[in-house]
């Protein structure tokens, strides 16, 4: 093995792939256009959304309660709703998005209360529809009022204090540092999107730097000269690994950017009530920097797996197309492991450690919360090494068979 | 110098079975000479080509060229070996220096050299005014200029050709014709496969017949002549291929 060899066929291969537009797009425009384009776009779209359904003052129908004036009376007051007339057909209207959601008073209610008799009022909605969701809670956080003021009423009326039935209060407050709290809400997605871009970076190159060179006929040109094969796998390999990685860093400084763009753009447009690393309305989460480095780090042997393993498939394909056919289903084994780290409930453990992807997409939602489990890391770091080691030595082999290379 | 002994290469394919793309082959290439390897299309000229330039390794048989073994010293055999073929092309996106810098810097040059060889060869090639263009917007007859210049670069004593002329234009086929007896007038050896019978005619001093893998005649022009009683090239290469045949 050559160093010089190999940093010539580096030196070389790194120029043309950076003279290829394919390359430049897949390595910086879309990292640059794609996680500012997601992160802002849905921010803002989703602020919108938000916004405009908690502006909207919801519909709302009673159902049941004609005995009972004191508590329709007291919902019609309620300016946060907008009562509608009583309709048989209120839950279809509820599926059908008319209604936001209704409220079923029992016969009798307003008599009941007053002996002090129990009572249920059932709440409908239409779950995980957000204006429904909305509406179901304010009718909620009425009815509970006007519940307390019942019962501090009754209390009054026997001369007992309202603290009688309410020992203490009870206010929950976050003690997390906002990197940790960050790391939460965006730890799963951030490695999810360095993991496809990852794979997405080495693809173009790997599939060009291989197949794309045998189509052209100018590997059998390099073959003639006399580089060694390892050298020359080694040369093309390092090429795919630092497109793979310089998509990486730079998604990540465009992550950087767009969240510092973001929280300034956020917390102007809400008047400075969003404070930076406290996750809430008008503020873009923050994420722990040494933990970004160590996602980094660990995206490092992912990369040279990825590289290893897209141009031993690439270089067994005899044309870009036929490349392209082999790769694409890949994104599939790429993206299901990277998700099932979004998934909430799904902890890193010894055994999900040695999972190529998931490994990482595991660790790294720890790892952007300031988490650092070392014996983990350790593991994975060891095992995804182990794996990129493997299929690098593959992908040398490969490029020593000649029925691969002059396959036809 | 080449010399072959019992060249045999045989591929196996799922549906043909087993193919002897060349059939114990032997013949010997002295430097100073061309020999030229004429056959149709799929005779097994390119396998015999890429074994001796150590892309394929041979089933059995033995080759040397410039004195190494083509199994057990490949890297030296390719250090010494200019390898030019109309299946090996060049890079779209360098400029012909780079390309002919890049060969040289993997051939052991130093810079100096290098830029030296270039000068060289820029003058016998007239490369001059496209050296510093990329490859991907040149013509047929650039693109094959370069070609030579990055097959000549660390000045091989060996230069294997297969059907270099193939999809020239007649202009750019005659730079190359030329060029080829150039390098046999300079002393190196050079083996150069073609089915352009004028090609042979005009270029080579020894021409093999090569059919079905084997060779099925050899010798120069004039012996060939004499042993089949033709004077036309075609009419020897159709009898030495044992008549007519509609494959």
């Amino acid at each position: 093995m050559s160093g010089r060899d190999i940093l010539t066929v580096y030196a070389k291969e790194l120029r043309d792939s950076l003279r290829d537009r394919r390359t430049l797009v897949s390595m910086i425009v879309v990292p640059t256009l794609m996680i500012p384009g997601i992160m802002l776009i849905a921010g803002v779209v989703l602020t919108r959304v938000v916004r405009k359904a908690q502006a909207e003052v919801p519909a709302v129908m009673v159902v049941g309660g004609g005995d009972s004036p004191a508590v329709r009376s007291a919902l019609a007051g309620n300016p946060k709703i907008r009562l509608v007339a009583t309709a048989p057909d209120w839950r279809q209207r509820i599926i059908d998005k008319q209604l936001r959601a209704a409220v079923e008073v029992p016969a009798g209610f307003d008599v009941m209360l007053v002996r002090g008799e129990p009572a249920t009022v059932r709440l409908y909605n239409y779950e995980s529809e957000l204006r429904s969701g909305l509406a179901v809670g304010e009718l909620r956080r009425f009815l509970t009022e006007y519940r307390d003021r019942i019962v501090t009423a009754r209390l009054t009326g026997r001369g007992l204090p309202a603290s009688l039935v309410r020992p203490f209060e009870i206010k929950a407050e976050n003690v997390a540092p906002p990197e940790k709290v960050g790391g939460n809400i965006v730890g799963g997605f951030i490695p999810y999107l360095l993991i496809l871009l990852c794979f997405t970076g080495a693809m173009y190159p790997a599939m060009d730097l291989t197949a794309g060179e045998k189509e052209r006929g100018t590997l059998e040109t390099i073959l003639c000269s006399p580089v060694a094969r390892t050298d020359l796998v080694l040369g093309k390999f390092l090429v795919v690994l630092t497109t793979s990685l310089a998509t990486v860093v730079w998604s990540l400084i465009s992550t950087a950017a767009t969240l510092a763009v973001g929280g300034l753009l956020l917390a102007g447009s809400v008047g400075g009530a969003g404070r930076a690393g406290a996750p809430g309305a008008g503020a873009l989460p923050t994420i722990d920097p040494f933990g970004t480095l160590a996602v980094l780090a660990m995206v490092v042997p992912i990369a040279v797996l990825f590289s290893a393993v897209l141009m031993a498939l690439s270089l067994f394909a005899r044309s870009l197309k036929e490349a392209q056919s082999y790769v694409s289903p890949l994104i599939i084994v790429v993206i299901l492991p990277a998700m099932m780290g979004l998934l909430p409930g799904v902890e890193l453990t010894a055994g999900l450690a040695l999972v190529p992807i998931l490994n990482v997409a595991l660790a790294s939602k720890d790892l952007v919360s300031g988490v650092f489990h070392w014996h983990h890391l350790a593991l994975i770091f060891g095992s995804t090494c182990l794996y990129a080691g493997l299929a690098l030595a593959f992908c040398v082999h490969l490029f020593k068979r000649e029925t691969v290379l002059f396959r036809s | 110098m080449i010399e072959a002994w019992h060249l045999t290469k045989v591929f196996r394919d799922r549906k043909r079975g087993e193919v002897r793309a060349v059939d114990d082959v032997s013949f010997v290439c002295r430097p100073g000479r061309i020999y030229g390897l004429l056959g149709a299309n799929g005779a097994g000229k390119t396998t015999t080509l890429r074994l001796l330039a150590t892309l394929l390794r041979p089933t059995s048989g033995r080759a040397l060229v410039a004195g190494h073994d083509v199994v057990t010293a490949p890297d030296r055999v390719r250090a010494r070996v200019g390898f030019l073929a109309a299946s090996t092309a060049l890079y779209d996106r360098l400029t012909a220096r780079e390309t002919i810098t890049y060969f040289g810097r993997l051939n052991g040059l130093s810079e100096a050299r290098i830029a030296d060889r270039i000068g060289q060869l820029a003058d016998q090639l007239e490369l001059h005014e496209f050296l510093d263009r990329r490859v991907g917007k040149f013509s047929t007859g650039m693109k094959q200029k370069t070609s030579i210049a990055r097959t000549l670069i660390h000045d091989p004593a060996v230069l294997i050709l297969d059907e270099p002329t193939l999809g020239l234009d007649v202009m750019a086929a005659r730079a190359v014709v030329r060029f080829v007896r150039g390098c046999g007038a300079d002393g190196r050896t050079v083996i150069y496969s073609t089915h352009v019978m004028s090609e042979v005619e005009k270029l080579c001093d020894v021409i093999g017949i090569i059919h079905h893998g084997r060779l099925v005649a050899e010798g120069t022009l004039a012996e060939l002549r004499t042993k089949f009683g033709q004077e036309d090239m075609e009419e020897i290469f159709v009898r030495a291929m044992g008549g007519e045949e509609v494959p």
